[in-house]
């Protein structure tokens, strides 16, 4: 789960890559899970952190997370 | 420290282009009471699906209607049109504002008689009436408007026979300058079919005359046909009057107005393109009082709305099921109603709104029923905020036909909720359960 190198990316949720010219936008959890990615944690540290932030139910998190992961791999922002 | 509201992670990938001129539907305003009653806490109450009925706005409705045509014309008279939803507790809403009872089939003829109406304030529509449903609407006096020569002839040999006098109209079709034509109901007007059935009926001693009726179509959008048909219907009573020496006392323009909800594929949503009722009524009476009928002569305006008066006063109120995302990616919603309760999924793009304050992003997605089945969507492209298990949704405009043409299939019909004038709450439909689905069936002996 490593973000690209040259993925941009913002505090508030926007992400360009520059190979392709695309553009997305996130909200602010997704914001926040990608700059945990861009720090090479593992994915139980970033389940952590945000389970320890937001008030949701940990199963939950996992799921959307793997489902989050697969749109960002879908858009090549995943390695 | 408190922990911050979860909301699924989202991306999205921005396409440059233009922007599209009338902005994107905000949807995303909550509605979390209906008439200050809490829609949580008639789920947690009644259970969910559930659907919901405003008592007010059926009132507001009807009212707003009933003025509207009034400050036109003299003699108004409207008749609850059993077919859109025939709940005893919503049609006695109607009865006790002044409307009589429009039934189409011996069934719904009986509920008006239980529901308290007199018999000479139902009328009776439709192609299925038989002897016995004719002979009861004729002892009960009540308006039969004859729909084909076979129902005119058996109802000139039953009058004879039990010697009656029922009072009837006959319902008539016409080309309105509208697509599609409804021509299977009732008697010609442009090929002379509808004025021989009139002279047939002038001249029987065992029938009265007493109106003319049609219904052009449904959720119509054009005040102009119903000018057409309120000429038509005028030159037919005019040519009794000139003819038979006879007026007639009504005419029945039935129903046939929208309500704003969205149709399906319509460019713009039914709120910005349905026409009032104001309108309606500016067509039909402008054409019957310039028609040259004296004052004392008008003739009373029937008129059988049912939609428009009671299609914004219903709820249906649910709970996801679950969310996943389909293969070309798209977010998919199930929610525990489906086509089964909602039948009018399938003409409409209903409104439907969270029941809970989420956050402000939003994603397109399609909604599906529960039902095992492909056909069941809700909606097909909605934007609506994150949704996830649990959350709860309002549709709105579900009052018409929803509750008469639901089905029982997979699972059991949602209980129907009433909110009377004072915000109390009364079940005015249980939900179903298994014993009753199975009252009606029988297992025969070697099955046994």
């Amino acid at each position: 789960m490593r973000v690209r190198k040259n993925i941009a990316t913002s505090d508030e949720g926007f992400l360009f890559n520059p190979t392709t010219g695309d553009s997305f936008s996130t909200n602010a959890i997704g914001a926040e899970i990608i700059l945990l990615m861009k720090k090479d944690i593992p994915t139980s540290e970033v389940i952590d952190t945000v389970c320890e932030k937001y008030d949701v139910d940990r199963a939950l998190f996992e799921r959307d997370l793997e489902e989050f992961t697969l749109q960002l791999k879908g858009h090549s922002i995943l390695e | 420290m408190e922990k911050i509201r979860y909301e699924r992670p989202f991306i999205i990938k921005m396409n440059a282009g233009l922007m599209n001129k009338f902005g994107t539907q905000s949807v995303n305003e909550p509605v979390t009471h209906i008439e200050s009653v809490s829609v949580k806490g008639m789920l947690s109450e009644y259970g969910s699906p559930l659907f919901v009925i405003s008592e007010k706005q059926i009132r507001r409705n009807y009212q707003n209607a009933v003025r509207i045509f009034k400050t036109r014309y003299p003699k108004v008279q409207f008749a609850w049109s059993y077919k859109t939803n025939y709940m005893n507790a919503v049609c006695r809403i109607f009865h006790q504002e002044g409307s009589w009872a429009e039934v189409v089939s011996g069934f719904e003829y009986s509920k008006a008689l239980g529901n308290g109406v007199q018999g000479n304030k139902i009328i009776f529509n439709g192609p299925d009436k038989n002897d016995s449903d004719l002979i009861l609407a004729a002892q009960n006096n009540s308006l039969i408007h004859i729909d084909h020569y076979d129902e005119l002839y058996s109802l000139i040999r039953l009058s004879e026979e039990h010697g009656l006098k029922p009072r009837i109209a006959i319902r008539v079709n016409m080309d309105t300058g509208i697509y599609p034509k409804w021509d299977r109901f009732g008697f010609n007007f442009e090929n002379g079919q509808a004025w021989n059935a009139l002279t047939r009926i002038a001249n029987s001693d065992n029938l009265e005359l007493v109106g003319v009726h049609c219904h052009i179509g449904t959720f119509m959008l054009s005040p102009t046909a119903y000018a057409v048909a309120a000429r038509n219907l005028c030159e037919l009573a005019w040519g009794v009057k000139e003819r038979f020496g006879k007026m007639l006392q009504y005419i029945d323009l039935g129903g046939g107005f929208p309500s704003t909800n969205t149709l399906k594929g319509a460019y713009l949503p039914g709120t910005d393109t349905v026409p009032s009722i104001d309108q309606f009524a500016d067509a039909i009476t402008d054409v019957i009082l310039g028609y040259g009928f004296k004052h004392d002569e008008l003739p009373t305006l029937i008129l059988e709305s049912g939609r428009t008066l009671i299609d914004d006063a219903g709820y249906l109120l649910g709970t996801v099921l679950a969310t996943k995302r389909l293969s070309d990616g798209r977010r998919a919603t199930i929610l525990d109603f489906g086509l089964n309760s909602l039948f009018t999924s399938l003409w409409y793009d209903h409104k439907i709104s969270p029941a809970q304050k989420l956050g402000n992003q939003t994603e397109e997605m399609v909604m599906f029923g529960p039902l095992c089945m492909n056909i069941d969507v809700v909606r097909e492209s909605i934007t609506m905020p994150l949704l996830q298990k649990g959350d709860q949704v309002v549709v709105h405009k579900v009052g018409a036909y929803n509750m008469t043409q639901w089905m029982q299939f997979i699972t059991y019909r949602p209980p129907i909720v009433l909110i009377d004038n004072d915000n109390n709450t009364h079940i005015i439909r249980k939900g179903e359960d298994l014993k009753y689905m199975e009252e009606l069936e029988q297992i025969p002996e070697h099955l046994v």
